[in-house]
């Protein structure tokens, strides 16, 4: 039932279940707040917001005041409330000047400056000088791990981390100590802390108290040109904001997006751009005499153009890797197919997954949102805590509203929820085919892209469709049958058909020899020493495993310098915009295979991107639907269950094994590979993992 | 007017007698329990509405309404929690009642579960109290074993007592926060609404009531709520355990009417203000969290709720902290100050930082190290801590701040002008 409330003299209609400081918002008036957060549970303690409801004789917390414990006034007339009364001006003013009292208002050598919400309000809400004249509270920083830098004394206790980490992370190890004035933020035994979401408390944190420590005194934000774009390092597509200085990436930050990533990134994610500095590729190479030589483009296109003329086009191939934008993979795929060969592959985990079978084969159906209204979730052979950390949590807020179930099959993992550990692989899979429909209105598959790049990949997905049908999982207005991709490529490359055509080589075949070109698109995920001695080029950012065995070496865009297309595994298409430019004489990667085209004697028809993507388009319309999710047909799964194949009795395994070096980019960081070594040596110490 | 001795509600309130289960019998206590459980919650809750009986544990929030405020018909099960972690400084009431006259309590806490419809009982005690909590702990053991309480016991409602004991942390006495301890969390204040009754201990409804109220709830049924509402004032009914402390001749713990003359308190009871009636100073009336009350008023100052608040000041727990001449005023308000800046429980800011500050202020102030604009810094920072907290520690760090501004003001003055004068004479 909506209710009505006055604020600040215009009368507005909320909803009901909302608390004050919403219906303030709606009705347009600004609130300051530290310590609430709307994605955290209410903790009212900051006291900033507090504003005068007129009857009540103290200012109350509009925080914690639901509109729902306003009861009209006596004679039915609505609840009036001021939010810049003298009353509300007073509380602000005192609740500001105590928190400025131990504040240590070194804001010119703090890294939060500039964005600092303490320094925001007291410049909008405080008085202008301070009558604090006793010496101000000092605390010892803490370790929270190489990614947070602390300066404990500029806290203001809005308990924000501990309350992320307790509710999000699903990681206790966060929480205050001490009384009173003595109250401290602390790990309690200062190990670091063991989540791959723990950079975000630095976004939450309303001061300087927590800072990254990566980027210490590197950059100020005003400094720095935003670029909004999207995330590679898991298929989530989490939304981004680059911001650069000069050409630098200096820092990730996450962009809301309640469908995607809601508001936070993995510490993947965020980290990974001191990546994008080392290890690049900045110039084309040919290796003579066994070693790269630098050469120029010409030099190096004109070698490819040459060979691939000559091959045998049966014998050329092209593998994709997992950072590929669509475009480039199309122009791959167009250029393949002029040449006549049948042989690409996008999928160099393996991954038995064929367009041919229908979009809902391989995609996540039910949307990531999708969770929120799941009761019962079977997680097979998927570690998401470790292949999709932001996924893993959303996952976690549904089960901590309570009435999830969750079932696991394969690796048992410490996911930060309560599961039911149901087996290690096939057969308990299969005990599920036939089964009784499930007592649950919304359950869902969750099949991980470990159980697909097994050779018996096909069986396991027909099996798991055949499971989901009889657990109900498929139907009318629910599809719960779900892939959780892991390669931020996968999904376009299957939507662009990125498939071995009929009589190609897919991955497997062509590594195993025979093949006269094999042409790497950023693909270093297997063991590319058995390509042996195939003609190999590689094109791609960083030199990684492909390039160390690469006859020709092209120098192509990491994600953040190039607009690209990436469909995340719900089937999402998102673009992301170019922040910085690539080193050297490094180039995107569409127009390094527009200009192979033409030395290969097979010039693609497009001059622009523009052009290249109304050609894209006419092959993949969803692609241009940026932001939404193009519908699969879930009639389509109903064939995969006739796919033909036994499975194997070998247990699932999860395919993420190191989550801090899952690609070429995580690799060239240091970062990444410090946190790797600390995630090695740190045992997990969530509750979920003892039970 | 004086308490006739057959009024007393707690007659082995200073442990002459046996303070055993045959001992209470013997002065009454359970009584006709059995009895009044077959008239039905809603006439138990009734004669305490009617009794005029106003919580002992300071608010003073009439018992019979809040009893009145659980729920009747809720899947979830009721619980009461009684609050005996006494820690106002001052107050030493309730740890008298556990020690002399616990199976007062325990018949009370029975009736009032039931009339709450509760069949579980958490009794939380200090963590300093250690005999107290071993007292009432020996106290139930003798009512289980009577079969007075427990399962199928003779009274006819399934009922259970668990006697918890704290940890020592002032804050835990606040009702939320004592919730939250229970449960096994940090001892800090939850927000309000919901309110305890709504969803208190583990998410059900729950009232919190202080050891008295709950102690004399057995012998207002069987006397009758007339006999309690008789005695007292309008609106102030009953008896009230006092304890006075301080500057008198003999500190005690007395139960007397409501509404006595503080005057007569003193002199019936204590031996009178040391030095004699002139030489007071002034009178903390409710614990260290009421604002005192300086010697004028308190020539004709009776001690009940509605008195007291017109005052400014409040009843808190009726423990009288009597200060004669001799005191340092500034000094004894900074001593306060400082309590309520170590039992700050830190959660929310202007209770966390506020509380420190008034307690640095006072320090130099107590020297006279201060300049006498910082008095009105004074007034101004306990203004801000007021009512802008969750609990009400803001207010009980502000008020004695406040009564000493009110009343004291010029010695604050004097003290400065005195350190002035001494420094500018050693320059």
């Amino acid at each position: 039932m909506p209710k009505k409330l006055i604020i600040d003299g215009t009368e507005i209609e909320v909803e009901d279940g909302l608390t004050l400081i919403q219906a303030c918002e709606q009705a347009g008036a600004e609130v300051p707040r530290f310590c609430y957060h709307e994605r955290l549970s209410i903790a009212g303690n900051c006291r900033m917001c507090l504003v005068e409801v007129v009857g009540m004789p103290k200012p109350q917390a509009s925080c914690a005041l639901g509109v729902n414990d306003l009861p009209p006034n006596k004679d039915g007339s609505p609840k009036v409330i001021f939010t810049k009364s003298p009353m509300v001006k007073k509380a602000r003013e005192g609740v500001m000047e105590f928190l400025l009292i131990n504040h240590p208002l070194d804001c010119p050598i703090c890294d939060q400056g500039g964005e600092c919400d303490l320094q925001d309000q007291a410049m909008a809400f405080g008085i202008g000088a301070s009558r604090y004249t006793e010496n101000k509270r000092a605390i010892e920083e803490k370790n929270l791990g190489p990614l947070i830098k602390t300066m404990m004394t500029r806290c203001i206790q809005c308990t924000r981390c501990v309350r992320f980490m307790t509710e999000v992370a699903g990681v206790e190890e966060l929480g205050a100590i001490g009384r009173g004035e003595d109250m401290e933020i602390t790990t309690y035994l200062e190990k670091g802390m063991m989540s791959e979401l723990s950079a975000n408390v630095v976004d939450i944190c309303p001061v300087g108290a927590l800072t990254h420590r990566p980027w210490a005194f590197s950059a100020r934000p005003w400094e720095m040109d935003k670029t909004e774009s999207i995330d590679v390092m898991d298929a989530l597509g989490s939304n981004i904001v680059v911001h650069t200085r000069g050409r630098e990436v200096m820092r990730v930050l996450p962009r809301n997006n309640d469908a995607v990533n809601e508001e936070w990134i993995s510490d993947k994610t965020r980290h990974v751009a001191d990546g994008l500095r080392t290890q690049r590729l900045d110039q084309p190479y040919i290796r003579v005499g066994g070693k790269l030589k630098p050469a120029t483009w010409d030099e190096a296109l004109a070698l490819i153009g040459s060979k691939l003329k000559a091959a045998d086009p049966k014998k050329i191939g092209a593998i994709v890797g997992d950072l590929a934008g669509a475009e480039e993979m199309f122009a791959l795929k167009e250029l393949f197919t002029r040449l006549g060969s049948p042989n690409i592959d996008c999928r160099q985990d393996g991954a038995k997954l064929d367009p041919t079978e229908g979009r809902a084969s391989y995609i996540f159906n039910s949307t990531i949102a999708g969770i929120d209204q799941a009761d019962a979730i079977m997680l097979i052979g998927t570690n998401p805590r470790l292949e999709a950390p932001v996924l893993n949590a959303r996952i976690r807020k549904r089960w901590r509203q309570g009435g999830l179930l969750v079932g696991v099959i394969g690796e048992k993992a410490d996911l930060g929820y309560e599961y039911n550990y149901l087996g290690t692989g096939a057969d308990a899979l299969a005990k599920f085919v036939g089964h009784a429909p499930a007592n649950k209105e919304r359950p869902m598959f969750i099949l991980g892209a470990g159980t697909l790049a097994r050779p018996d990949g096909a069986a396991v997905l027909a099996t798991a469709v055949k499971a989901a049908q009889s657990l109900g999982c498929i139907k009318d207005s629910w599809n719960g049958f779900n892939i959780l991709q892991t390669a931020a490529s996968r999904v376009a490359g299957l939507d662009l058909g990125l498939v071995p055509a009929a009589g190609g080589r897919g991955v497997a075949e062509m590594l195993s020899g025979g093949m006269e070109l094999v042409y790497l698109l950023g693909a270093d995920e297997f063991d590319t020493s058995i390509l042996g001695r195939t003609f190999v080029v590689y094109q791609g950012s960083h030199g990684d495993n492909g390039a160390h065995i690469a006859d020709v070496v092209l120098p192509g865009s990491a994600y953040t310098e190039k607009s690209a297309t990436y469909v995340n595994t719900e089937g999402r298409a998102q673009m992301t915009m170019k922040a910085a430019f690539a080193p050297g004489v490094a180039k995107e990667d569409w127009s390094i295979l527009r200009a192979l085209s033409t030395h290969a004697g097979q010039t693609l028809p497009y001059d622009n991107l523009t052009a290249l993507r109304a050609a894209m388009y006419k092959v993949a319309p969803q692609l241009a639907r940026l932001g939404s999710v193009a519908s699969a047909d879930a009639a389509d799964l109903g064939k995969l269950a006739g796919l033909p194949g036994t499975m194997t009795q070998a247990p699932f395994v999860n395919t993420v094994r190191d989550f801090y070096l899952t690609n070429p980019i995580a690799r060239a960081s240091t970062i990444m590979g410090e946190l790797s070594a600390l995630a090695a040596n740190l045992k997990p110490t969530t509750r979920a993992a003892a039970e | 007017m004086a308490l006739h001795d057959r009024d007393r509600i707690f007659r082995n309130i200073y442990g002459v007698h046996d303070v055993s289960l045959v001992g209470a019998q013997k002065r009454g206590t359970w009584d006709g329990t059995a009895a009044f459980i077959k008239r039905g919650p809603d006439w138990i809750v009734n004669e305490v509405k009617a009794s005029g009986l106003r919580g002992r544990g300071g608010a003073g929030f009439p018992t019979g309404l809040k009893w009145s405020f659980m729920p009747k018909a809720d899947p979830r099960p009721s619980y009461l929690v009684i609050n005996a972690d006494e820690s106002e400084p001052g107050s030493c009431k309730d740890r008298e009642i556990m020690r002399h006259d616990p199976h007062l309590l325990v018949e009370g806490a029975l009736l009032a579960a039931f009339a709450m419809r509760a069949h579980t009982c958490f009794i939380y005690v200090r963590g300093e109290f250690i005999r107290e909590r071993e007292a009432l702990q020996r106290a139930v053991d003798e009512a289980y074993a009577a079969k007075l309480i427990g399962k199928n016991n003779s009274n006819g409602w399934d009922f259970d007592i668990v006697v918890h004991h704290g940890a020592g942390a002032y804050i835990c006495g606040e009702e939320t926060a004592m919730l939250e301890s229970l449960e096994g969390k940090k001892g800090q204040p939850r927000m309000k609404p919901p309110f305890p009754a709504n969803v208190g201990l583990y998410g059900a409804p729950t009232t919190v009531n202080n050891v008295e109220s709950i102690a004399v709830a057995g012998e207002i049924l069987r006397r009758g709520a007339a006999w309690f509402s008789g005695l007292g004032k309008p609106n102030n009914t009953g008896t009230k355990l006092f304890q006075i402390s301080g500057h008198v001749t003999k500190p005690c713990v007395v139960e007397e009417e409501m509404g006595i003359p503080l005057k007569e308190l003193l002199e019936k009871h204590c031996g009178g203000v040391r030095g004699g009636w002139s030489n007071l100073l002034a009178v903390i009336p409710g614990g260290s969290s009421m604002p005192m009350i300086n010697e004028a008023d308190c020539q004709t100052l009776t001690l009940d709720f509605d008195t007291l608040s017109k005052l400014k000041s409040g009843m808190g727990t009726a423990a009288v902290i009597v200060m004669d001449k001799s005191t340092d005023i500034i000094a004894a308000i900074r001593r306060l100050a400082y309590f309520y800046k170590h039992e700050s429980c830190g959660q929310c800011t202007p209770c966390r930082e506020g509380t420190g500050w008034l307690w640095r202020i006072l320090s130099r102030m107590e020297a006279g190290h201060a300049s006498k604009s910082e008095i009105d810094l004074l007034f101004d920072v306990t203004k801000q801590i007021e009512g802008h907290t969750i609990c009400a520690l803001g207010e009980a760090a502000a008020w004695p701040v406040q009564g000493l501004l009110r009343n004291f003001r010029p010695v604050i003055e004097a003290r400065i002008d005195q350190f002035t004068e001494k420094r500018r004479a050693a320059e």
